[in-house]
C-alpha cells in the first residue's frame, strides 16, 4: 500500500496543479506532496531493513522495494523534497502559465523516477527511465532561450538514442529469460534463471543496455548533452537531474550485475570498470576548462558517475557498498551544489566563472555555501564523498587491482585541483571592477532549502546512522559480493 | 531444421518481404532530401513493421502481437503525420536538406554497409539461441533499422528527420522484439505507446519552440553551447 502512495502522490499533483489556476497552491501542493512522499519513503525504507526477508511487496511480481531500490527511492524523496522547497522561491516571479506547465512536468518527472526503482519487470522500468526523459525534456527547456532549447534537443536526442539501443537490449534479455523458461520475468527471476541463460545473448544484451542507458547516465562518450542540460534547466530541475536521475539510471545498471556477473565469460565488472575510468579521466580534464560553475557541477557530475561505474565494477562487498555510499554522498551534495549555483545566479545574474569574484565579501553567505559545496563534492575531508572514494580506493587496492586505483587517484585529484581552483577564485579573488553586476537578493525559501540540504553533506562525513550503514550493507549485498 | 510453431513457409516468406520492405523504408529515410518524403517513408516503415507483427501473429493466433500492430498503425501511422501536422509549420516539410553531413551516395553505401554488419552481428546470438524462423529475419533486420537509425541521426540536421531517425532506431528495437519477445505482457505493450505518443508530442512541442525561437529546424546547426575543448 505505501508504495502505492509513494507513486501516486505525484501524480495526482500534477493532475491537481493542471488543474487549478493558482500558481501558490500548486508549490504548496507539490512540497507537501514532497513531505508526505518523503515520510512514505523512510517508512517504508525501514520496513525493508527490519523485515526477515529484506523485501517489501506490493503487487507480487511488478511493484516491490528492495535494501538497493529503497537506498534509491530515499535520495528521490529527499532532493524533491529540497527541490519543491526551493521551486517555491525560484518560481515566484514567472508568468503564471509557466509556473503551471513546470509544476505539472516537475511532479510528472518526479512521478518516473519514483517508479524505476519500484518496478520488477525489466521492460516496464525500460519505460521508467525513458519516461524520465521525455518528462524532463520540457524542464530543461523550460527557460525557453536559445541555448536552454538547444540543451533540450540535445537531451532527448542523445538519451532516446541510447534508450532505443537499450531497449534492443531489453528485449534480448527477454529473449535470453524466455530460453531458460524464467516464470516470472522479474528481476528476481532473472536472477534465480541466470546460470541457464545463454552467456551470448546474455553478453549481447548486457552491453547494448550499458551502451544505451550509459548515454543516459552520462557516461563518456555520450555524456555531451549532459552539461548542457543540466546547467540549462531551471535550478530545482538541476538538482534533480545531477543528483538523482543519472543514479536512477544507474541503478538498473547495478541491478542487472549480478544477473550478468553469474555468468564469468561475460567480464560485466570489467565492462564496468573501462567505462567508468574513461569517464573519470574525460570529466577530470574537461572540468579544467570550464567557464560556467553550473556546468563545473554538471561536469562533476559526469565524474561521480565514474567513481560509481568504477566502483560497481571493481567487485567485491567492499567496493560496492562504497559505490552505496558514493551514490547517497553525491545525490545529497551534487543537490546541494545545484542550489548554491541557483543562489548565485539569482544574485548575479550570470553564469559566468570570470565575472564572479570576491563573493566572501559580497555574499558571505552564499559564499560560504559554494565553498562548503565545493569541498565536499571535490571530496575533501571531512565530508561523505571523501570517506567513500577513500573505500573506493581502499578496496580497489584489496582486491589487487592496482592499475585501476591508481589511474581513480590521479584523477580525482586533478578533478580536486581543478574544481577548487574555479571555487577558491569565485569565493576569495580580487575584485577587480566588480560592483558594476547586479545583484538581487535570494528568496527566503532558496535560503532555508540551502540550509536544510547542508545538513546531510555535513553530517553524513562525520556520522552514519545505524539505519542508513545497515541498509548500505543490504544493497551491497543485492548487487553481489 | 524445425520449424517455428504454426508458421507456414507463406506466412515465412510474406514476413521476409515485411522485412526487406522495412529495410528499403530504413535506407528511403538516410537518402531522401525532403522532409515530407522522409515522413512517407517512415510511415512505410511502421506500415512493414505492422504487418510483420500480424503474420507472426496469426498463426498460432497471438493477442499481443495483433495489440503490437494496432498500436503502432495507431502511433505512428495516424497519430504522429495528425500531430506533427498541428505543430509544426508548413514551411519545415517542404524544407530540402541540401546541407547534410555525408552526401547521398556516400550515405547509402555507408548505410549498405551497416546493414550487412548487421546481419553478420545476429549470426552468433542465433546460433546460441537455436531458433529458426521469425527470429531468423525478424533480429537482423531489427538491428539493421536500430543502426540506420542511429546513422539517421548523425547524418541529418533537421529537427523533424531527427526525430524521425529516434523513432525509426525504436522500430528497428520493436521489429526485433516482435519476432524474440513476442509474448511481452500487455500491459509493457500498453505503456511502451503510452510512452512513444508522449515523446511524440513533447518532441513535437520542443521543435515548434525551436522553429519561434530560433526561426529555423536545423538542430544540428545550433552550437552556442560549446565551449570547452573549442577556445
Amino acid at each position: 500500500m505505501i508504495l502505492l502512495a509513494i507513486v501516486t502522490i505525484p501524480l495526482a499533483v500534477a493532475v491537481l496543479s493542471a488543474f487549478f489556476r493558482s500558481q501558490r497552491l500548486a508549490s504548496a501542493m507539490t512540497f507537501m506532496a514532497a513531505v508526505a512522499i518523503l515520510g512514505l519513503s523512510a517508512g517504508a525504507a525501514l520496513n525493508v531493513i527490519t523485515s526477515p526477508n529484506h523485501l517489501l511487496v506490493a503487487i507480487p511480481h511488478w511493484l516491490a522495494l528492495d535494501a538497493l531500490s529503497a537506498v534509491i527511492l530515499l535520495l528521490v524523496a529527499v532532493v524533491n523534497l529540497t527541490a519543491a522547497l526551493f521551486s517555491m522561491g525560484y518560481m515566484h516571479f514567472r508568468d503564471p502559465g509557466g509556473v503551471r506547465r513546470y509544476y505539472l512536468n516537475y511532479n510528472l518527472f518526479v512521478f518516473s523516477m519514483l517508479l524505476v526503482p519500484l518496478i520488477q519487470e525489466p521492460s516496464l522500468v525500460w519505460v521508467a527511465v525513458e519516461l524520465t526523459t521525455v518528462f524532463s525534456v520540457l524542464l530543461v527547456g523550460f527557460e525557453d532561450t536559445q541555448e536552454a532549447l538547444e540543451a533540450a534537443w540535445k537531451y532527448v536526442v542523445l538519451t532516446i538514442m541510447g534508450a532505443a539501443i537499450a531497449l534492443f537490449g531489453f528485449l534480448m534479455l527477454y529473449w535470453a529469460a524466455r530460453q531458460a523458461d524464467v516464470p516470472h520475468h522479474t528481476w528476481s527471476g532473472l536472477l534465480a534463471v541466470a546460470p541457464q541463460m545463454s552467456p551470448v545473448l546474455l553478453k549481447a544484451a548486457f552491453v547494448f543496455i550499458l551502451v544505451g542507458l550509459g548515454a543516459k547516465i552520462g557516461l563518456v562518450p555520450l555524456h555531451t548533452w549532459l552539461p548542457d542540460a543540466h546547467s540549462q534547466a531551471p535550478t530545482p530541475v538541476c538538482a534533480l537531474l545531477s543528483g538523482v536521475e543519472t543514479t536512477t539510471v544507474l541503478y538498473v545498471i547495478l541491478r542487472l550485475l549480478p544477473v550478468v556477473s553469474q555468468a564469468p565469460a561475460i567480464h560485466a565488472h570489467t565492462w564496468i570498470l573501462a567505462f567508468g575510468l574513461i569517464s573519470v579521466g574525460t570529466a577530470a580534464f574537461l572540468l579544467i576548462n570550464v567557464r560556467d560553475y553550473k556546468r563545473l557541477f554538471a561536469f562533476s557530475t559526469v565524474e561521480h558517475m565514474g567513481i560509481i561505474m568504477a566502483a560497481a565494477g571493481l567487485g567485491g562487498a567492499s567496493a560496492h557498498a562504497a559505490a552505496m555510499l558514493q551514490i547517497i554522498a553525491h545525490s545529497f551534495t551534487k543537490s546541494f551544489c545545484f542550489y548554491t549555483a541557483g543562489g548565485l545566479l539569482l544574485e548575479m545574474r550570470t553564469r559566468d566563472i570570470s565575472s564572479v569574484r570576491g563573493l566572501i565579501r559580497r555574499e558571505p553567505f552564499t559564499a560560504s555555501a559554494l565553498l562548503l559545496g565545493g569541498l565536499a563534492i571535490a571530496g575533501a575531508p571531512p565530508f561523505a564523498l571523501f570517506l567513500s572514494e577513500f573505500s573506493v580506493l581502499r578496496a580497489g587496492l584489496n582486491r589487487g587491482q592496482y592499475l585501476a586505483a591508481g589511474l581513480l587517484v590521479i584523477f580525482i585529484a586533478i578533478a580536486f585541483s581543478a574544481i577548487m581552483n574555479h571555487i577558491s577564485r569565485m569565493v576569495f579573488g580580487p575584485d577587480e571592477g566588480g560592483g558594476s553586476l547586479r545583484s538581487g537578493s535570494l528568496p527566503l525559501s532558496c535560503k532555508i532549502t540551502l540550509i536544510i540540504a547542508a545538513i546531510p553533506v555535513i553530517v553524513l562525513g562525520i556520522y552514519i546512522p545505524g539505519a542508513l550503514q545497515k541498509l548500505i550493507a543490504l544493497a551491497a549485498a543485492v548487487i553481489g559480493g | 531444421m524445425q520449424t517455428f510453431h504454426g508458421m507456414t513457409p507463406l506466412i515465412d516468406h510474406l514476413n521476409a518481404l515485411a522485412g526487406g520492405l522495412f529495410i528499403v523504408a530504413a535506407l528511403g529515410i538516410v537518402a531522401t532530401r525532403q522532409v515530407r518524403a522522409c515522413l512517407k517513408f517512415f510511415i512505410f516503415q511502421s506500415i512493414s513493421l505492422a504487418a510483420s507483427a500480424f503474420l507472426l501473429g496469426a498463426r498460432p493466433f497471438s493477442v499481443h502481437l495483433m495489440a503490437v500492430g494496432v498500436i503502432n498503425l495507431v502511433t505512428k501511422v495516424i497519430f504522429l503525420p495528425w500531430l506533427l501536422g498541428r505543430l509544426v509549420r508548413e514551411e519545415v516539410y517542404t524544407r530540402r536538406e541540401i546541407n547534410q553531413v555525408l552526401s547521398i551516395p556516400a550515405s547509402l553505401l555507408l548505410a549498405l554497409l551497416l546493414t550487412v554488419a548487421a546481419y553478420f552481428f545476429c549470426l552468433p546470438w542465433l546460433k546460441a539461441a537455436h531458433i529458426m524462423g521469425a527470429p531468423r529475419i525478424n533480429l537482423p533486420v531489427g538491428l539493421a533499422g536500430l543502426l540506420l537509425g542511429a546513422y539517421t541521426l548523425a547524418n541529418r540536421r533537421e529537427a523533424v528527420p531527427q526525430l524521425l531517425g529516434l523513432l525509426a532506431m525504436e522500430n528497428g528495437a520493436f521489429f526485433a522484439g516482435i519476432a524474440i519477445a513476442p509474448d511481452l505482457p500487455l500491459i509493457a505493450e500498453v505503456a511502451l505507446a503510452f510512452d512513444l505518443l508522449v515523446f511524440i508530442f513533447v518532441v513535437g512541442v520542443l521543435t515548434r519552440a525551436v522553429h519561434e525561437r530560433v526561426g529555423t529546424t536545423a538542430v544540428g546547426a545550433l552550437n552556442s553551447l560549446r565551449e570547452e575543448g573549442h577556445q
